[in-house]
């Protein structure tokens, strides 16, 4: 009896630790095999909790909460699986021909990719605020070694920017477990809801407010971004695309589950706050995307803008459709980002230079990877009927249900922002080259799974109710 | 006062130092310990705050234990970038931000 | 300025906690009473070893891949081709190293077998041999490591593959990491050993691959 769940992390695991025992550089074909059957599990997990309509639980160790460790798998965590593995394969396929046979970041790139993705699928299942905690620190020192594995100076400090900002924000959040462990005696978010109310004692507050902070530095909500651009922006293309697309989410997701389960009577305090910062992202990122030099910094910031908009939804969660606009969201950007990055990869690979004036010339070489770069901005700007739209629409269609006119100001202005920096780019690529140009060839594989991702936020602008019903099926 | 409760007070002075340490300090190795702070004054808290009736409870020590672990791993790996950026720039505090 | 803003934050922070902890009310849960209640079944005598590896094994499942993770990391960071030498040390350090590591490769062992009992198990002695490893290497008895060979990589994985296999073959007859009662002692026994050799293997690594010859020509 194959219990998805279960599988999803073990699996991971499993082909992590061979890609290691391998050796250097090996290890890719136990991932592309891992990776598919895990897409498998995913979609079968899905389908069950969306037919079912109840939560799937896993008590690990036969103990049960608040003694043992639960697993609870609803509608948003059968989702944020779905997403991370329908990413993750083409991107290993990218990634396999993406570095060269002898490239050092290569070494360990596979076992280090397995432990993330083993991390993320425990974060997505996990029922227990200190087991929580685990698979955000393997998560995030995961992310942080992908980020070095360039190894040139600058890598290694934006890696060790993202390594501070990571433990600082996974530290205020082992903080606030560790108060609410003191004022309630238990860990498990299932044991922890009923207990924590409106009159909870002071300290239960502040430890809702130390996780919140924490967790806000590890999704580099504005103000605390600054370590992002260079990580993202430094980082080997197939990097950027997972950490963008990925792992940003996962803390969000937590955010989510927090303010949905434990801490959801301390929300209203919380939740204009959050979404003004949100806002303040919006335009700040997306002002610096259209400054910025280098075409993976001006993605990178379009990334702390997009991230944005996902806490404009907190202060609508009690609306009706709030949990499947931030999902409809999370998908979009997930599926455009990393399309939008790898395309970027091979426009820099293509190009020989990484900024964005020299992009001139790219469209009449690889005009796969330049639709795929429009199909990605075309989800970011929100055009129908890509995914975006779907999730601004959903958006605005929630604040206006509760009279929030600011937030629909935002997110328009935001869609505005978008574009102004995405048409930057496509403008530059389909000028003409200068006649000193040299583009290099790029392997078809790289141009059609940067294309594949770019067409699946798109597609699933088309297909978005399916997705609804799964997010909405537990309630 | 109970001996938990005082563990507690002083875990919250600890990862405060800690926190305002990876903040505002330079010198990676020193920014490094301060990280190590703020992760001992968290273990503090986990136990003397869930022990301050005195009686001494297993699973947050066991939380601790783990939690030990892990900030392990995460100084070693914070030491050998710092060691990596030291062999390549010959410095070892981090280079100012320079957005472009 | 921002120094000013940073160290009045964490002020206040450190009052306001302070005297939030005061007065708290004792807790609505207790899990003294559960872990106790099922310590017979749980397969060790000691309750903080009991929440390590049973009741809440799968913590411990993820900080070995934490560990390990880590180790891969500096081995990702790390020039592999840099040779190293030992260097041989004041003769004081020799002695002592000698003298104390086969009495610390001792008490690693009991402490192994003691973690059933009282406090102890993998991660004491995995640390204590992990010591003994960094000793010998200051007191150049020892060569720094280089990229790891097959040997060495199956080593460094082995005590984590146990466990995960363990965990798997568990899948087929209940939840995960749900050890049968008569044979949770000698599972969790046979998880701790491969740890302590794993764990004594990443974390001498964690040193070991990092140490160079600096002044070497």
């Amino acid at each position: 009896m194959i219990d998805p769940v279960v599988w999803l992390i073990l699996l991971p695991l499993a082909w992590a630790t061979l890609a290691f025992v391998l050796g250097p550089g090996r290890g890719a074909w136990a991932a592309l095999a891992g990776l598919l059957a895990q897409l498998g599990l995913a979609v079968t997990l899905a389908a069950k909790v969306g037919a079912g309509g109840t939560a799937v639980t896993h008590q690990v160790g036969g103990w049960g909460a608040p003694l043992g460790i639960d697993l609870a798998i609803d509608g948003l965590s059968a989702a944020m699986l779905l997403l991370t593995q329908i990413v993750a394969l083409p991107l290993a396929v990218y990634a396999h021909a993406y570095f060269k046979r002898d490239d050092p970041a290569r070494r360990y790139f596979w076992p280090i990719f397995g432990f993330l993705i083993a991390g993320l699928d425990a974060l997505f299942v996990s029922a227990d605020l200190f087991n929580l905690y685990v698979t955000l620190e393997l998560v995030g020192l995961a992310a942080v070694a992908l980020v070095a594995m360039g190894g040139a100076a600058q890598q290694i400090a934006a890696a060790l920017r993202y390594l501070f900002a990571t433990l600082v924000g996974s530290g205020a959040y082992l903080f606030g477990v560790a108060l609410l462990y003191g004022a309630t005696g238990t860990v498990s978010i299932a044991t922890l809801t009923p207990l924590v109310t409106m009159d909870a004692p002071r300290l239960v507050w502040i430890a809702a407010g130390l996780m919140l902070v924490g967790l806000m530095v590890k999704t580099a909500l504005f103000p605390f971004h600054f370590w992002l651009p260079p990580a993202h922006g430094g980082a080997p293309a197939p990097v950027s695309a997972l950490l963008s697309a990925l792992v940003v989410k996962a803390s969000f997701y937590l955010i989510l589950r927090l303010w949905l389960g434990p801490l959801q009577s301390l929300l209203p305090t919380f939740a204009w706050a959050m979404a003004l910062l949100g806002a303040a992202a919006i335009l700040w990122g997306s002002w610096q995307a259209i400054r910025a030099v280098r075409l993976k910094t001006l993605i990178a910031y379009s990334t702390v803008a997009q991230l944005g908009y996902l806490f404009l939804i907190f202060p609508l969660l009690s609306g009706g459709l709030a949990l499947q606009t931030a999902v409809m969201q999370v998908f979009a950007h997930g599926l455009a980002k990393a399309g939008m990055f790898l395309a970027a990869g091979v426009l820099i690979h293509a190009t020989g230079q990484d900024r964005v004036a020299g992009l001139a010339g790219a469209a009449g070489h690889l005009p796969v990877t330049l639709f795929a770069f429009g199909l990605s901005g075309m989800t970011l700007m929100g055009l129908p009927p890509s995914s975006g739209f779907l999730a601004k629409w959903l958006l605005i269609d929630a604040a206006l249900a509760q009279d929030a006119y600011a937030i629909v100001a935002v997110v328009l202005a935001g869609g505005l922002l978008a574009a102004v920096y995405v048409f930057r780019v496509l403008r530059q690529a389909f000028l003409q080259a200068p006649k000193t140009a040299m583009l290099h060839r790029v392997p078809r594989s790289l141009e059609w799974t940067a294309f594949l991702l770019a067409a699946a936020s798109v597609l699933l602008g088309l297909r978005g109710v399916e997705l609804m019903q799964l997010v909405g099926a537990v309630t | 006062m109970s001996s938990g409760l005082l563990f507690a007070l002083t875990g919250v002075i600890l990862f405060a130092l800690g926190v305002a340490g990876v903040v505002l300090i330079t010198p990676l190795l020193r920014r490094i310990l301060a990280f190590n702070l703020m992760g001992s004054g968290a273990f503090l808290v986990l136990v003397g705050l869930a022990q301050r009736n005195g009686m001494s409870d297993p699973v947050p020590q066991a939380m601790v234990l783990t939690g030990i672990v892990v900030a392990v791993a995460a100084t070693a790996l914070a030491l050998a970038l710092a060691r990596k950026l030291h062999a390549l720039t010959g410095g070892l505090e981090l280079p100012a931000d320079d957005d472009d | 300025m921002k120094r000013l803003a940073v160290i009045a934050v964490a002020a206040a922070f450190v009052l306001v906690l302070g005297s939030a902890m005061l007065d708290l009310a004792p807790t609505a849960i207790d899990l003294r009473g559960p872990v106790m209640a099922n310590l017979v079944q749980s397969g060790v005598e000691h309750p903080v070893t009991a929440v390590l590896l049973n009741y809440r094994g799968y913590d411990t499942l993820l900080e070995i891949a934490v560990l390990l993770l880590a180790l891969l990391a500096i081995l990702a960071v790390t020039d592999a081709a840099r040779p190293v030498a030992a260097r041989p040390a004041h003769p004081v350090i020799e002695t002592l190293a000698r003298l104390a590591v086969p009495l610390m490769i001792l008490v690693a062992v009991y402490l192994l077998w003691a973690g059933a009992f009282r406090p102890g198990g993998a991660f004491q002695a995995g640390a204590v041999l992990a010591a003994a490893a960094v000793l010998l290497h200051l007191a150049g008895l020892l060569p720094g490591w280089r990229a790891p060979r097959p040997r060495l990589r199956l080593g460094l994985a082995a005590g984590f593959a146990v466990f995960l296999t363990v965990a798997a073959a568990l899948l087929t007859q209940g939840a995960l990491l749900q050890y049968p009662p008569e044979a949770a002692g000698g599972l969790i026994l046979l998880i701790e050993s491969g740890l302590t050799l794993s764990l004594a293997l990443i974390l001498a690594g964690l040193f070991l691959f990092l140490s160079r010859d600096e002044a070497a020509p």
